[in-house]
């Protein structure tokens, strides 16, 4: 029973970020179709990549015919914040076994990332089974929505005009408002930022994810430790 | 090499794939060889999640239109005051809409 009130407890966690997700899903299989990729093809990534923004990336980068290597090289450069988060998650998770933590992994979104947290710094203990439940809600919506989006993409002639370019950066920052407490916050914030833009106007994107999170996180590791907002531990 | 077949685009999906799953695991296979945080190590590792957030929203902010900016804007003071992220999209969402609609024309 408790197994199972975990479980439902972690669709509950899910479903707020899967429905907020759920767009993008649907836009990357448009995007994805409209590129001339198949629906097969699209599906396909969704099920495997299961990383929104670096997938939107990846179509791009096919619809403008780079080479395979560069291709694989800008997906993993969106994605380098997963070696970050996995180093954050693992004591969060130290208690799965090995094939969990494997699961667990491959289940590991931002917003599952985020979600896990939150419940962790709650006090209260993250199971895997409702780990599993938030990230199935995720990855099964993402993939229906996809297939949804391939499915009617020749229809979706212009995605700003049904206001779609918003959604996205808006969800991530409700995430990193929700971290408002952590040390030294404020400025952290403001360095990524800062490094981000400065990295988005001059090397350009996918490279401002990684430069813009370095610069707050060296200078976190600079800084005295501030005190958490909350009592502390 | 630039001009690939329908199998280039499912090995590079594959590779990519593979790729992807091994930056969900590196930061794991790293700390296990690693046992020892020193704290300066662990305040980095805690201004990850903000850090990594925050640059998906900052170019966004910076590259997109006016209306944009004023969206996001109104969406960081509802989250002032509501956690939950659904009230902030609302926002978000109708202030682009009604700039876009009404206002741009």
């Amino acid at each position: 029973m408790r197994e199972s009130s975990e479980f439902s407890s972690g669709l509950r966690s899910g479903i707020v970020p899967a429905l907020s997700a759920a767009p993008f899903g649907m836009l990357f299989g448009a995007v994805s179709v409209t590129q001339g990729q198949s629906v097969f093809e699209t599906a396909l990534m969704s099920l495997t990549i299961f990383a929104g923004a670096s997938q939107l990336v990846g179509v791009e980068l096919f619809g403008q015919r780079v080479a395979p290597w560069l291709i694989i090289a800008s997906i993993v450069a969106v994605n380098f914040r997963h070696v970050l988060y996995s180093a954050a998650l693992t004591p969060v998770i130290a208690h799965f076994s090995l094939p969990k933590k494997l699961i667990a992994f491959f289940l590991m979104t931002d917003p599952q990332f985020a979600e896990a947290l939150k419940r962790h710094e709650e006090e209260e203990r993250v199971t895997f089974s409702w780990y599993l439940g938030a990230g199935l809600v995720l990855y099964v919506l993402w993939n229906i929505m996809t297939l949804i989006g391939a499915t009617l993409g020749g229809f979706i002639k212009n995605p700003e005009a049904l206001g779609l370019d918003i959604l996205l950066p808006i969800y991530f920052l409700s995430l990193v408002m929700g971290f408002r407490k952590r040390p030294n916050y404020l400025p952290i914030v403001a360095a990524s930022a800062l490094g981000s833009i400065l990295a988005y106007a001059t090397v350009g994107s996918p490279w401002h994810v990684s430069i813009g999170a370095l610069a707050g996180i060296l200078l976190a590791a600079l800084l005295p430790p501030g005190k958490t907002k909350e009592a502390a531990q | 090499m630039s001009d690939f077949t329908n199998d280039h685009m499912i090995l590079v999906i594959f590779g990519a794939a593979v790729a992807t799953y091994l930056t969900r695991i590196a930061g794991y296979v790293l700390l296990s060889v690693v046992s020892d945080i020193p704290p300066r190590a662990e305040a980095a590792l805690n201004a990850i999640p903000a850090a990594v957030l925050t640059t998906l929203v900052a170019p966004a902010f910076y590259a997109g239109g006016w209306e944009g900016k004023l969206a996001i804007a109104a969406a960081l003071l509802t989250g002032l005051r509501f956690k939950s992220p659904l009230p902030m999209i609302a926002v978000g969402w109708s202030v682009v809409m009604v700039c876009r609609y009404f206002i741009i024309g």
